[in-house]
């Protein structure tokens, strides 16, 4: 299997995979890191309570994450040809991933800034402090390691939405595994391209746990 | 001297969807300016709802607190946040954040209230010398056992040079040592810069060892308020003698013998009163019960000694005692 074509096809496989994955975590986070934010602050018990707002993005968020993704995919296809011009191919792909995932991504990062010691956010308000203060000053900051290998995990997560969104052409390594392995039973290409996956998903993991642990000063 | 927060009528209650709390119901006090002013209740009493209403961290439900002239209830958000300057808070767990080092840590309420870096970072050091721990500048809490944290926190909260600062269980983490050079260390910025204090505790200890006045609170209430000294002597309500004598007041029941009770009310000095006694009239006493107070060198509380039957010696131990200016009265001593 490893002729200069198939090798051309898997570089070109990981290239789009990363390519895929990186700029679908990063609009994920554009959108999923207020949605996380509102979610915490509006919270009947947070900084600036409202109820029906938050009710509101609470089930806006659980709806979208209750949705297959494979089902998710195939119906947002008109608007992923809208915005794009095309439904296949790793540029369409990222338009449902990024649905798929920001809201998972907006529970992520609730979860990480709910850790946030309470009291400190009332210390910060005893200070004077306003909403905008305390998420800018004491919740982003004091839940950075939190956030970083949260991030690290929605980063594998997305790549492994991404290899599934070969099923409906959506490039990179889950295509090539499909195609090649699956529908022309070549099983050895079907095992480098998942070991190929694994190593890419190890490196995000290891990347991220490194940074947050380097970062975190609660650490002696 | 002017009085810097009062409170008048002041109700909160907590309403969930089934029931109801009451956490403060009617509580008036006033607070003067320069003074350390202790409030102490047993767990549940209010306390922490009362310096949360002090700053308004927790909205009252009704009544009103007054900070320096001004009605907290009748200002916007805006006038409530710089308001809030003035009135700093310490707090049991330290509540530092984790993520800065100490000196960071200082400049976060000048962050909040816009002062430039530079000029944030000049007042940060200085509250750090203030608070002894200058070389602990670029530590991370992490790095720093609970007295220092508490010592960054009082850096932090006096950084924005605040007329009030009110301790919310501000000791009731440390260790007794600790607790002590803490203690000594907010006595010692009232008196430097006439910072008002407000000592929430449920430790007499701590109102015993700094402050100037106390506000006793039970069921949401103030049950008793007034100088440390008086309240010690003369405890009123159940609840003032509870925290007084945590163990109970039990005045063993005497044999044999007249007995006299010395009440120490803070016009001796804090001396060894029975041993000179003894030294001076050559007869031994018995003591029945004791429980005195050294507050600020002076002698408080009371003690019952039983008296030797001769005659004699009891006339030298009754002059003996009225010439050290020493109140006493006898007792009957029932078998």
């Amino acid at each position: 299997m490893f002729n200069p074509d198939m090798i051309r096809l898997l570089a070109q496989g990981i290239w789009e995979t990363l390519y895929m994955t990186i700029v679908s975590s990063l609009l994920s986070y554009v959108l999923g890191l207020p949605l996380g934010i509102l979610l915490i602050v509006t919270d009947k018990n947070g900084i600036h309570p409202m109820g029906f707002l938050n009710r509101l993005l609470g089930f806006v968020v659980n709806f979208v994450r209750s949705v297959p993704f494979l089902i998710l995919l195939i119906a947002v296809i008109p608007f992923t040809r809208f915005l794009v011009g095309t439904s296949v191919g790793s540029t369409a792909t990222i338009v449902p991933l990024v649905l798929a995932s920001a809201p998972f991504v907006a529970r992520m990062v609730e979860s990480s800034l709910k850790e946030v010691d309470h009291g400190v956010v009332e210390a910060a308000q005893s200070m004077g402090a306003g909403v905008w203060q305390v998420v800018t000053k004491v919740l982003l900051p004091e839940a950075k390691p939190s956030l970083i290998l949260n991030a690290a995990i929605a980063t594998t997560t997305i790549l492994g939405y991404s290899a599934m969104s070969g099923f409906v052409g959506g490039g990179g390594l889950g295509t090539i595994s499909i195609n090649y392995g699956f529908y022309r039973y070549q099983s050895d290409v079907m095992l480098v391209t998942v070991l190929l996956l694994v190593v890419i998903v190890q490196v995000f993991q290891e990347i991220g746990f490194r940074i947050a642990t380097k970062g975190d000063k609660r650490s002696r | 001297m002017s009085e810097i927060i009062q409170i008048r009528n002041l109700k909160k209650t907590f309403a969930s969807d089934k029931s109801t709390v009451i956490a403060l119901d009617g509580v008036d006090l006033s607070i003067e300016e320069g003074e350390i002013f202790g409030i102490i209740g047993l767990s549940g009493a209010g306390k922490s709802t009362l310096v949360r209403c002090m700053n308004y961290l927790e909205k009252p439900t009704s009544g009103s607190v007054i900070f320096d002239g001004q009605d907290l209830g009748s200002m916007n958000e805006k006038e409530l946040r710089k308001a809030r300057r003035s009135i700093s808070m310490i707090f049991q767990g330290f509540h530092l954040l984790m993520q800065r080092n100490a000196l960071q840590n200082v400049c976060f309420p000048l962050e909040i209230a816009g002062v430039p870096k530079k000029e944030a970072q000049r007042k940060a050091k200085e509250m750090l010398e203030l608070v002894g721990i200058a070389d602990k500048a670029q530590a991370y809490p992490a790095q720093l056992s609970g007295g220092q944290k508490q010592r960054v926190a009082i850096a932090r909260a006096l950084a924005t040079d605040p007329k009030v600062l009110l301790c919310d269980e501000a000791t009731s983490a440390l260790d007794p040592t600790t607790t002590q050079s803490i203690l000594s260390l907010l006595q010692q910025i009232n008196q430097k810069l006439g910072v008002t204090i407000v000592v929430i505790t449920h430790e007499m200890g701590v109102i015993e060892a700094i402050c100037r006045r106390v506000a006793i609170l039970d069921h949401s209430r103030v049950a008793e308020c007034g100088r440390v000294e008086e309240i010690f002597v003369n405890p009123r309500s159940d609840i003032a003698k509870q925290l007084i004598y945590p163990h109970g007041k039990k005045e063993p029941v005497f044999q044999k013998g007249e007995c006299i009770r010395i009440v120490f009310d803070g016009s001796s000095s804090f001396e060894p009163v029975v041993s000179n006694m003894v030294l001076a009239c050559g007869t031994a006493v018995n003591i029945l019960f004791a429980d005195t107070k050294n507050i600020d060198g002076k002698a408080y509380g009371q003690m019952l000694l039983q008296l030797p039957e001769d005659e004699m010696a009891k006339r030298k131990i009754y002059t003996y005692l009225s010439g050290q200016n020493l109140h006493f009265k006898e007792e009957c001593a029932n078998v």
